[in-house]
């Protein structure tokens, strides 16, 4: 065997090599995580207790004092109820229009498709910015600032979302959509009946996508909610971290707010993400 | 498939004229507001605004502040993105090794940061950096070097800006490469071992090169992607100390919301467009000529 010929020496520089990589990587990913550890242990601290030297990482005794701080008088509440409802509605509106959009261009054959679809992909380029200011006159004009509306609205399709789906569509076969229209089936029946549950894995991959993109997103909810009630979750953390800037404990059980449900939403779906992450990075 | 010709065009309807009036159209309108002195008066009435032609972007040229954004974030980009590749390509192989255990616990770790807000780890990074308290302080006392002042240092600003984002972009391109090196067929490295590679050798010479779509495209979103940074200043630093944060789309974001210059704002935005246009054609033209040469 292979095994009992190698020599005592191979064997001794295979083993460091694994101990160096082992060690290196528990190494990387305590680095890595120890800003999230850092966080929650400070934010069961009471106030004060974290801003000492040396630093101290585990808190004395554990108090939940800045999380009712937090929703009893900074009105968190809210903001998360903000948050929540737009990363669901944003996501939940898009999956209809994206996946409905993406059907089109896996499945149908059309005047202008292939041109139509390179324009889009290619406009992927452009920088959301670009379009901010316009957008934002435009909901300033009808009146939809400080709504919720102002942020669904321009959240509604995305040019990812639709490349995403008519990539998956375009691998099921079309016998199933022709045999359904043999027996009479509408388009929409097909689409609603056949294509949305067969497309369940890239629809679950999109929502997911969507919904840690509107939590997570920053610049927009911004621009559109001036509006104290109005904030999400990241915007009224950056306002609160402007006012209470020494009091950390307060903002680092802030930050945990935030973070929990998108990183819970995420560790229990992360097997669709990756597949997302891994169809947007297969080019044709 | 039969069906009548104007189908499609039902399914396609609600998604292009959602993109034409948020995206499309705005693009044009944004151009148009970048040859005008739109400003808090417009904001009130639209007509006030004037046509002014290019004076925004001759603006541009003159105004230090643009010039220091631009200067910044080519800083961040230029340093940050190679970075941001570089830890990822590492921490792939790494991970790719074959007789690795528990490697999606690891990958898991790695890809944390990705999932989560940058506003909210901003916020705890800005603790982390604090110049007394901060953890990372404590780590360079042990280790007895001198403190620094890492957010209010104008020298060391950029820097703590560049580790905060390596920090939490790399494991989204890990992923991307993960999935590359996957797709390697095992038996260029068996033949590589045979003709006597050792394992620094495989990494360059059938790695790398079998690798370079992928880096390709990593490439690609990260430039485009880190041209944009905004929240991290915007919440660490306010783009101090002495404006030595201060990225382009913060300058936008202050000019045209803030200030209410919009005109003004609009042409940043034109030139960040044109800026990551240019990059991307030149990546796009260099990766056609390496194709071309292999």
């Amino acid at each position: 065997m292979k095994m009992v010929t190698e020599s005592f020496d191979h064997r001794l520089i295979r083993f460091t090599f694994r101990l160096l990589l082992y060690s290196g990587l528990i190494l990387a990913s305590f680095v890595t995580i120890f800003p999230f550890l850092w966080m929650v242990s400070a934010s069961l601290m009471p106030s004060g207790e974290a801003s000492s030297f040396p630093p101290k990482f585990i808190p004395e005794e554990i108090t939940f004092a800045q999380y009712r701080l937090l929703f009893e008088r900074l009105n968190v509440g809210r903001y998360f109820l903000n948050s929540l409802i737009l990363a669901i509605a944003v996501s939940m509106i898009s999956l209809f229009v994206n996946s409905l959009a993406g059907y089109a261009f896996a499945k149908f054959y059309f005047r202008g498709k292939r041109p139509l679809f390179l324009f889009l992909l290619s406009s992927m380029i452009i920088p959301s910015q670009v379009t901010m200011l316009p957008v934002f006159l435009l909901l300033k004009q009808f009146g939809l600032l400080n709504s919720y509306w102002g942020i669904i609205l321009p959240g509604m399709a995305s040019i990812f979302g639709i490349f995403l789906i008519s990539q998956y569509l375009k691998s099921l076969p079309d016998s199933l959509i022709e045999a359904a229209r043999i027996d009479g089936a509408g388009n929409f029946q097909i689409y609603w009946k056949i294509i949305l549950p067969l497309a369940k894995p890239v629809l679950v991959t999109l929502a997911l996508f969507t919904f840690m993109g509107t939590w997570n997103d920053f610049m927009w909810p911004l621009i559109v909610m001036s509006k104290e009630s109005m904030f999400t979750l990241p915007v009224a953390l950056s306002n609160l971290s402007g006012e209470y800037v020494q009091d950390t404990e307060l903002m680092m059980a802030g930050s945990v707010i935030t973070i929990i449900p998108v990183l819970v939403v995420f560790l229990v779906l992360q097997k669709y993400y990756i597949q997302g992450i891994l169809m947007g990075g297969i080019k044709e | 498939m039969q069906t009548k010709l104007y189908t499609p065009y039902f399914f396609l309807a609600p998604a292009l004229i959602t993109l034409l009036i948020f995206f499309f159209l705005p693009i044009g309108a944004a151009l148009f507001m970048s040859f005008t002195d739109f400003d808090i008066y417009s904001l009130g009435k639209l007509s006030w605004a004037r046509f002014i032609f290019i004076r925004n972007y001759a603006m541009l040229l003159s105004d230090p502040l643009f010039w220091k954004a631009l200067v910044n974030t080519s800083y961040f980009v230029l340093v940050g993105g190679p970075l941001t590749i570089f830890t990822a390509l590492t921490a792939a192989i790494l991970l790719n090794s074959k007789f690795l255990k528990l490697r999606s616990l690891f990958r898991l770790a790695f890809f944390m940061p990705v999932a989560t807000t940058l506003v909210a780890v901003a916020v705890v990074w800005r603790y982390l950096y604090h110049p007394a308290f901060g953890p990372i302080n404590y780590l360079l006392s042990i280790l007895r070097m001198t403190p620094i002042d890492w957010l209010g240092d104008p020298k060391w600003a950029m820097p703590s800006l560049i580790i905060l984002a390596v920090w939490k972009n790399f494991g989204y391109n890990m992923m991307i490469f993960l999935a590359g090196l996957q797709a390697i067929p095992d038996s260029l490295y068996e033949s590589a071992r045979l003709d006597g590679a050792n394992w620094f050798q495989q990494q360059i010479h059938i790695t790398l090169p079998q690798l370079a779509p992928t880096t390709f495209f990593v490439v690609i979103i990260t430039i485009i992607g880190y041209f944009q940074f905004f929240a991290e200043p915007y919440v660490m630093t306010q783009g101090g100390p002495v404006n030595a944060t201060l990225s382009i789309v913060l300058y936008l974001y202050q000019q045209g919301f803030r200030w209410w210059q919009m005109g003004y704002a609009a042409a940043i935005a034109f030139v960040l467009f044109i800026l990551i246009f240019i990059v991307a054609m030149m990546q796009m033209f260099l990766r056609r000529r390496q194709e071309a040469r292999a």
